[in-house]
């Protein structure tokens, strides 16, 4: 409940009347396992499609863009090296905490303006496609890896392994499937990543950012900034430290920008064009194969 | 032999080199140590659980076997007095205690040590050869291994050149260890490899056949000065060495655990080790030494806590 | 001045070369393990297990009595105490399980969506994991096993495969590329007393996975966990009747596997029985697999590191008391290391622990029955009499109960009885070997084909032996290591079949090219 709210039904209650002043959240960013404010002090608002309140998000800075990516590598060595039934299960975590707060997210998503209809199916679907992908931890391994039949006597074989650092601009129309759908696969794959999150829609991702947290996912492993696109965009195709970039959304001369950005340090980018899907192959987008030979003899 | 005693000093120089390449020879079938495996090894021992009588009567051995420590710049006499005291009255409201084996500092110490240990079993063991780091000439770390001795150290503390080392140079170390070995006169040595800094477990087998051969009387894992410092693998893989090294020559080597060993249940988990790597003869203070100072308390708070059921505070226990 | 330190420090290496040899020829004491400090007993509490009294069979959703009335007692070999009487399924009890096997397939099972087949075996892995400490301790109650094992290897393993499977009740698309998949419908399965739930796990996780439904017989002497299992089903609201499970001995295999209402039979155990089976569904149009017994080769080369072989060797053979169907009961070491190995294996002999199995010292258990016990001790009589060296662990071992100490025999050829025979005990035969190939001849020389260990530092080398040997399994540098996404079966003799891993969805699926 807002402030605003709160004080709304104050003022109709009688003085007999039960009223109570709610505790208004305050919406951070998340960053390193942690909840800090944005380093630039600014803000933006967002006044609830509902009409019940308002909430004021932080205004990320590439400042704190940058820290995130410090965060971001910093988290890598440890979440690559997790055993996959570790991620998997992490994952799974994530989905049984997503689930405990269904009424808070279906609620909060109403804010957002869908019915609750829809609020439902969303936050139904974003629990079920990251069961979807903690079962795929322990099993993309099998089915994109390869041992390859060369023609000497060595022993051959190609697997995967995550490519580092993503930079992920979270899809615009959606609040909390969208978000689901493009870390699940990243971080399922053994990277870590920071998020810019729908600037359209930016309530549900903070809230989501608390159920990461309670989740038993290292710090750092995922990163959420609430902020503007057309001002971090450049510093998220652009930084050296980052690995790769998945972009959501068909803005051509966004789209124009990051392809020349990425060749900065030859980033992966990847343009999802449709996110909306469950296919290990969005598991592989942010991964590398790395072929290792042995002789075979005495 | 005498004949080869020749006229000049070159020729028995030549004479000892020779006789270490061919004890290097036996390194060109260095053992290999599979590091999983050890990992593994160690996991297994330290599901074992120690309880009641026994859990007892393994404190009370780990405390005989502590070396209590103080090795830093800012050591002063009046550190080292009380140092002393703390291990002639480790816990007296506590009857029956046996005390730490021996106190270990650096050497400008030791005639203040033994003036405050006198009456007392406690050794006194000294660090010696440019401690910690070794970086000094030969010249320097014999005049100084001898002084210690002479002032009173009962143990050498010695380390290795750990840069010789990793560039291939055995026979350099090897020397090195059996010149101190030499100079220690009747003092027992340690010889410290400085695990941390050997990057791999085949290096800290190598380095412990190494040290055996040269003369070593107790091989140690570490200054305490470089993390990781003592650790329950290293330590497994050094056990393993001083068992071979039984089992081929009949001399029984001692072995030191030194650094980050903090809490009594660490310390159970070396004994365990130990117990079931090399077996009784070594678990005495004579072949088994924790190199340690906030240890001590720790034990003595299980100690009391074994006696009495109930989880003991620290604010009862002296910090000396 | 220099001349007189050197002099001395070349006198003291002489005196030391002559003193070393001189000890060496002299007799150099064996190191001494069990004088002077030991441990306690450490003993895991029992009190928190619900036991019932009596057990019935597991019938669609729900417990059942048997229809004849027939009960049979199970013990803990470790007291022979009877810890409960448990429900023997009669031909007409199979029947009711198939039945509804049968009906939870046609009706609910294939017709859910595979990813809420998937939740459901999640939910299992998951109360699995929160009961965990009730299920191992249950486990080395009923069947012998220490409580470090049941509740580090069994019990996780059990959860982490049904958490493996669960993924894949959706994704099927993806593990056989090009084809269209489709269950089977209802299967039978078999499981052995060695490793109770966590075969359990291996049989019906995949089983569910994959759309099918279940009828399970755990083993006779070991039906405990399985029926806690079931409690874990219903806790988890599995619909009924997806999985069944029916206590009993022989006769109720045997009905099940007879019965015409199963598509595919899924057993482990004995080969004897296997074959029996195989021969029993001759003229059926039955799918099977099966996984059956071994007598595994553990060689260790010259190159190898020692210290961690000797563990691996003792891993292979000893852990589980030896009930292990790919227990590496072979050694072959290099001939040049032999003594070596040997001396270092009866050190570590020294050191392991038989006793109760709720000891958390415990290193090696109980035999799991009166029977199998009996059927160990007629082989160390086989090998003794045909002349092989025989060495045993001196270890105290309670007075009641069934236990055998760890055991060797060297000096022992291919062509004793106790090379070839599976003893399915804590006892290794050791034979030397002095080349490569020789090593490959013997250790192929066998109608088994289930595991084998290779122990080298050379890379090259495990990568020719793994080649070269006839096993389902290789173990390079490691022994008796089990993940459910690993692949795990026999070649020859030991068995057809994969189960875990990828590999593991294809028994229990149809092929639509």
């Amino acid at each position: 409940m807002s402030a605003r709210d709160a004080n709304e039904s104050v003022k109709d209650a009688s003085i007999q009347a039960a009223g109570r002043l709610g505790i208004a959240k305050t919406y951070k960013i998340y960053i390193d396992g942690k909840f800090p404010r944005t380093e630039s002090g600014r803000y933006f608002e967002y006044a609830f499609k509902t009409g019940t309140g308002s909430a004021n998000l932080c205004w990320s800075s590439r400042k704190d863009f940058r820290d995130a990516v410090t965060s971001a590598r910093g988290a890598f060595a440890g979440w690559a090296k997790a055993t996959a039934f570790n991620r998997g299960q992490i994952l799974y975590r994530i989905a049984e905490m997503l689930e405990s707060r269904r009424s808070q997210f279906i609620e909060e998503l109403t804010w957002q303006g869908l019915s609750t209809l829809e609020a439902e199916k969303e936050v139904a679907t974003s629990i079920d496609r990251l069961v979807y992908f903690a079962g795929w931890a322990d099993k993309y391994q099998q089915v994109y890896s390869a041992v390859n039949p060369v023609s000497a006597s060595y022993f051959n074989f190609s697997i995967l392994e995550p490519t580092g650092v993503v930079s992920i601009l979270a899809p615009e129309e959606s609040a909390l499937l969208g978000l689901v759908s493009v870390i699940a696969p990243v971080i399922a794959g053994g990277n870590t990543c920071v998020v810019l999150v729908s600037g359209e829609k930016p309530l549900s991702a903070v809230t989501f950012a608390e159920v990461l947290n309670s989740s038993d996912l290292p710090g750092g492993v995922v990163n959420i900034l609430t902020g503007q696109r057309k001002e971090l965009l450049a510093h998220m195709s652009t930084h050296m430290d980052v690995n790769a970039l998945v972009y959501t959304g068909s803005n051509a001369e966004e789209i124009k920008t990051v392809q020349l950005n990425v060749a900065t340090n030859v980033k992966r980018l990847i343009l999802l064009k449709d996110w909306n899907r469950e296919n290990p192959n969005l598991i592989q987008d942010t991964q590398e194969v790395k072929t290792t030979w042995h002789p075979i003899g005495i | 032999m005498k004949d080869r005693l020749g006229d000049s000093g070159e020729n028995m120089i030549e004479e000892i080199r020779a006789k270490a390449v061919r004890r290097m020879s036996l390194f060109t079938n260095a053992v290999g140590i599979d590091a999983v495996g050890i990992d593994e090894r160690v996991a297994r021992l330290n599901a074992r659980s120690i309880k009641k009588s026994s859990k007892l009567q393994a404190l009370k051995l780990a405390l005989s076997m502590v070396d209590l420590t103080t090795l830093e710049a800012r050591d002063t006499a009046g550190k080292v007095k009380q140092l002393c005291q703390k291990a002639m009255h480790p816990c007296d409201a506590v009857p029956g205690l046996p005390t730490p084996a021996a106190i270990c500092v650096y050497p400008n110490f030791i005639s203040i040590a033994k003036k405050a240990l006198k009456g007392s079993s406690v050794k006194i063991a000294s660090v010696a050869t440019a401690f910690p780091s070794g970086m000094s000439t030969l010249k320097v770390k014999l005049d100084e291994t001898r002084w210690a001795v002479d002032q009173g150290a009962n143990e050498i503390d010695m380390v290795i050149s750990r840069g010789k080392f990793l560039t291939g140079d055995y026979a350099f170390v090897s020397d090195e260890i059996a010149a101190v070995k030499e100079a220690c006169g009747p003092a027992h040595l340690k010889v410290i490899l400085e695990t941390g800094e050997l990057s791999t477990l085949d290096n800290v087998r190598l380095a412990s056949d190494l040290a055996m051969e040269a003369g070593a009387d107790f091989i140690k894992t570490s200054t305490g000065k470089v993390q990781p410092a003592a650790t329950l693998p290293v330590t497994l893989v050094m056990l393993e060495a001083i068992r071979d090294y039984y089992y081929k020559t009949g001399k029984k080597i001692g072995m030191k655990p030194a650094g980050g060993i903090q809490t009594a249940k660490t310390a159970l988990q070396y004994l365990v080790m130990v117990r079931e790597t090399l077996g009784e003869g070594w678990l005495n203070p004579d072949y088994f030494r924790f190199g340690a100072s906030v240890l001590v308390n720790d034990l003595l708070r299980q100690i009391v806590k074994e006696h009495t059921g109930v989880y003991q505070s620290l604010d009862y226990f002296t910090k000396d | 001045m220099a001349k007189k330190p050197i002099k001395k420090t070349i006198k003291k290496i002489a005196k030391k070369v002559t003193k070393k040899s001189a000890v060496k020829r002299a007799e150099i004491t064996p190191l001494s393990f069990n004088t002077g400090w030991s441990y306690d007993p450490a003993p895991e509490s029992a009190d928190h297990v619900k036991l019932a009294k009596r057990y019935e069979l597991f019938i669609n959703g729900e417990f059942t009595a048997p229809n004849e009335g027939k009960y049979f007692d199970t013990v803990n070999p470790a007291t022979e105490a009877k810890l409960a009487e448990v429900a023997e399924a009669s031909e007409a009890d199979v029947d009711r399980a198939v039945k509804a096997a049968r009906k939870a397939y046609e009706n609910v099972w294939s017709k859910m969506p595979a990813r809420e087949r998937g939740k459901y075996l999640y939910r299992i892995a998951r109360i699995i994991q929160e009961r965990s400490r009730e299920l191992s301790v249950l486990e080395s109650m009923d069947g012998g096993k220490p409580i470090r094992e049941s509740r580090t290897v069994d019990v996780p393993l059990a959860a982490a495969h049904f958490f493996y499977y669960a993924g894949w009740a959706d994704k099927l698309d993806y593990a056989f590329p090009g084809q269209r998949v489709k269950s089977l419908g209802v299967a039978g399965q078999i499981i052995p007393w060695n490793f109770p739930l966590l075969m359990a796990a291996w049989k019906i996780a995949p089983a569910l996975a994959t759309g099918n439904t279940v009828v399970l017989k755990p083993a006779e002497t070991t039906p405990l966990t399985a029926l806690k299992l079931a409690e874990i089903l219903q806790q988890a609201e599995l619909p009924p009747g997806v999985v069944n499970i029916i206590t009993g001995a022989g006769a109720t295999g045997a009905a099940l596997v007879k019965h015409p209402g199963i598509d595919k039979v899924a057993f482990t155990g004995s080969t004897d029985v296997g074959k029996i089976i195989q021969r029993a569904l001759a003229g059926t149009s039955k799918k099977y697999t099966l996984e059956l017994g071994g007598k595994s080769a553990n060689i260790i080369f010259e190159d190898a590191a020692l210290d961690q072989a000797v563990e691996g060797i003792v891993n292979g053979i000893f852990f589980n008391q030896g009930h292990v169907c790919c227990a590496g009961s072979r050694l072959y070491v290099q001939e040049s290391v032999a003594e070596t190995v040997i001396r270092k294996l009866k050190d570590r002999m020294q050191t392991l622990i038989v006793g109760d199995p709720l000891d958390k010292n415990t290193d090696v258990g109980a035999i799991n029955s009166k029977m199998q016990l009996e059927k160990i001790e007629e082989y160390l009589e086989i090998g003794r009499g045909e002349g092989a060296d025989f060495y045993q662990a001196p270890c105290p071992v309670p007075k009641k109960g069934y236990w055998c100490r760890p055991t060797i025999f060297t000096g022992v050829a291919q062509s004793h009885r106790v090379s070839q025979e599976e003893i399915f005990g804590p006892v290794l035969t050791i034979q030397t070997f002095r080349t490569v190939e020789e090593a490959l001849e013997k250790a192929n020389n066998s109608p088994y084909g289930l595991a084998g260990g290779v122990w080298t530092d050379k890379g090259s080398k495990i990568f020719k032996v793994s080649s070269a040997i006839r096993s389902g399994v290789i173990w390079g540098n490691t022994y008796n290591k089990f993940d459910p996404t690993s692949p795990f079966g026999g070649y020859k003799e030991s068995g057809l079949g994969r189960e875990g891993g990828l590999h593991g969805l294809k028994p229990y699926l149809e092929m639509q090219t």
